[in-house]
């Protein structure tokens, strides 16, 4: 059986096909203003990577912020449910999974079945999300990739104050304008995401294992910020923006009977 | 997951009607005050406040502004807007009562939802309900160039000694009667002790009267839901001092009786019963009808069932409606006696100005009763922006709730103000809930 999910994320469209409960296809493209043509271009890609052609398809559920609006998707699942259900396949044990995307950031806590026991979501908070990595990651002329990696040479403690993300994009101009080095910089704008996202999780109860998905998975500075501000090892699996298209596809699984 | 549909009777509520005539009525009275042929005295301030202590000086009506306003973002959405920007343009922050916005805003616009100018009171009568309101008419009294008076208001705490309640019962009596005596200065008028005798009577029988509309609700299936409930408890928040509500409510009760008695269930698919905590968002009321797709029913709330008091509690024991001061013989023969029973009765059984004030264990467990005696599967609590007082220990409410394993999800808004509503988001905290609960849309 061939079964497809695709989560149409904020920023990005990810698609992930499982053929008898195996990934056999991948892609990631850029949502953009035209999301259907963008999820067009996914599906196909990752149909390509399979060796399949979308007819072979049996079923295909949609994820993710636009899921209503996916092509092709003839039943959806919540970003909540597609994540809880992708993890459990990859790493059963996690009871505290953390999604952190372009535009949301959310805690789900799992049961050891693999159900959504609980769960948080960023509301109307950028400050917990990765376009806010991104903004600083602009403010300090460096590529987002590079933002993580020298956060890491730093060794300095410098709280951000800032509630928010408009006003940490002013105390970074202080900051900058201080002479402050950019790692610095860089390392007190992770501490404050990742003490954002820490506090919201807590309102469902940090127990172990955790797990971080989501694009953000891959900032190595936003990950040694969690794992310092949790006080625990954190998992992230090896395709951490994947999980929640794995989900949907897995949910197509069950819904085709 | 589940989309098995049961299905019960139902049918519309035959009260609903009067409802809305007895509400249009008031707000058509207000407005005609202002006028030659229909001239009144006009009395603001907030609903949640003594709207039956003027009742003394004669003919009146009492112009509350926290229903007007919900009125305004209800039926007007893009007009509430326009009034929180002439508040903020005012100089006035943002982050303040979205009611007070609303109804600052109409009087600044000189805009009344209802058709015509904005009618300006005669003086102003409030009780600090809540810090919000405790500036509100001071603020509208000084720009409408009128007096105001202002009366104190101290809840007891969810463990108040007897002592603490008696302090609390004489200081609001004290005050209560000072404030006759204002209104009698200020307006010339001579005050008939008789008639507040009435209007507190009606007060104490009309909130007991929905208390008890609201404890039928525990029957499953529920026979009123969230959305018909905001039509049928406004009544006592606006009137509840004057007979024609008192008569709405007795009706209300018996259809009431029967709907339960012939299992006529206001969601005819309910499966899954949700209680509502805070105001609603009162421009996105539809939500409710989203809710019910599911075969949920959203079977009431701390704030309809408790905004204008008449709840009896005794921690871990009951909640139960409050039997009127009438009922149990308390003497009510002057105007001390009124003061008095209406000071004890807003002491005693008005659960919600307590739960503003005072968060804990004590918030906590009424919310836990309540759901256990409503039959409650879960929790949807409105962040709400708009209003602090019933935000006060949300996050605590939560807690403790998720630890006795009872599903809560939450989500963000404000009561009176769209800006601050994300209408996909709550759609979609709503898909999860229900998916992480094992339901699934029955209907679409």
């Amino acid at each position: 059986m061939i079964t497809a999910g695709i989560d149409m994320g904020a920023k990005t469209i990810k698609v992930v096909i499982l053929k008898d409960g195996q990934v056999v296809g991948r892609s990631n493209v850029f949502s953009g203003f035209e999301t259907r043509e963008a999820a067009d271009e996914a599906m196909k890609a990752a149909c390509n990577q399979a060796g399949v052609t979308l007819a072979d398809i049996g079923k295909i559920v949609a994820t993710g912020a636009g899921r209503k609006d996916a092509p092709y998707a003839t039943d959806d699942i919540t970003e909540v449910g597609a994540d809880a259900k992708g993890i459990f396949s990859i790493y059963p044990s996690v009871r505290t999974l953390i999604d952190v995307g372009a535009e949301e950031g959310r805690g789900i806590k799992c049961s050891a079945d693999g159900k959504v026991v609980d769960f948080v979501v960023n509301e109307k908070c950028a400050a917990g999300a990765g376009s806010f990595t991104e903004s600083m990651a602009r403010a300090l002329e460096v590529s987002l990739e590079d933002f993580g990696k020298i956060s890491m040479t730093s060794d300095k403690l410098i709280p951000m104050n800032a509630q928010c993300a408009v006003f940490a994009e002013s105390e970074v101009v202080s900051l900058i304008h201080a002479k402050t080095p950019k790692a610095d910089i860089a390392k007190s704008v992770h501490d404050a995401i990742a003490s954002r996202i820490i506090s919201m999780v807590r309102r469902i109860g940090i127990e172990k294992d955790v797990a971080l998905i989501g694009g953000v998975a891959f900032n190595v500075g936003f990950v040694d910020a969690l794992k310092r501000g949790l006080e625990t090892d954190v998992i992230i699996p090896e395709y951490p923006d994947f999980v929640g298209a794995l989900g949907a596809a897995l949910s197509a699984v069950e819904k085709h009977g | 997951m589940s989309k098995e549909k049961k299905l019960y009777n139902s049918k519309p509520f035959d009260s609903w009607k009067l409802a809305k005539e007895l509400r249009a009525n008031h707000y058509r009275e207000i407005a005609e005050s202002r006028t030659d042929a229909g001239k009144k005295l006009l009395i603001g301030g907030g609903t949640e406040s003594m709207i039956g202590l003027p009742a003394g000086l004669g003919d009146y009506v009492f112009f509350g502004g926290e229903p007007y306003a919900a009125s305004f973002s209800a039926g007007d959405p893009q007009g509430a807007i326009e009034c929180m920007e002439a508040t903020e343009s005012f100089g006035l922050a943002r982050d303040l009562c979205s009611y007070f916005r609303n109804y600052v805003g109409s009087l600044l616009l000189d805009r009344y939802y209802f058709g015509g100018p904005f009618p300006k009171a005669d003086f102003y009568l409030q009780t600090h309900f809540c810090d919000t309101h405790a500036k509100w008419y001071q603020l509208v009294s000084e720009k409408v160039g009128v007096p105001y008076h202002s009366t104190d208001l101290l809840p007891y705490r969810w463990d108040e000694t007897e002592d603490g309640k008696k302090q609390k019962v004489e200081y609001l009596t004290g005050q209560l009667l000072d404030a006759i005596d204002w209104m009698v200065k200020t307006t010339g008028r001579v005050y008939e002790d008789e008639l507040l005798i009435q209007a507190v009577k009606n007060e104490f029988r009309c909130t007991s009267l929905w208390a008890q509309c609201a404890v039928l609700n525990q029957n499953v299936p529920a026979a009123m839901d969230e959305k018909s409930m905001y039509s049928f408890y406004i009544l006592a928040v606006l009137i509840r001092h004057r007979p024609e509500a008192v008569r709405f409510y007795e009706i209300l009760l018996d259809e009431m009786k029967d709907r339960v008695a012939n299992h006529i269930a206001a969601v005819p698919t309910e499966r899954f019963r949700l209680l509502h905590d805070s105001q609603p968002p009162w421009y996105a009321l539809h939500i409710f009808r989203y809710l019910e797709k599911f075969g949920v029913a959203c079977v009431g709330a701390n704030y309809e069932y408790g905004l204008s008091g008449g709840w009896d509690y005794k921690e871990g024991e009951y909640l139960r409606p409050a039997v009127p001061p009438q009922d149990r013989g308390v003497p009510l023969k002057t105007r001390e006696d009124a003061c008095r029973a209406l000071a004890q009765w807003w002491l005693d059984y008005h659960l919600l100005a307590r739960g503003i004030r005072f968060s804990g264990p004590g918030k906590n467990n009424l919310i836990v009763q309540t759901i256990k005696d409503w039959n409650c599967d879960g929790l949807m609590i409105h962040l709400n922006r708009g209003c602090e007082g019933l935000a006060t220990g949300q996050m605590e409410v939560r807690l403790a709730l998720t630890e006795a394993g009872i599903p809560v999800m939450t989500y963000e808004g404000n009561v009176g103000d769209p800006r601050e509503f994300d209408e996909p988001r709550t759609l979609a905290r709503i898909d999860a809930f229900m998916e992480s609960v094992g339901l699934d849309i029955i209907e679409d």
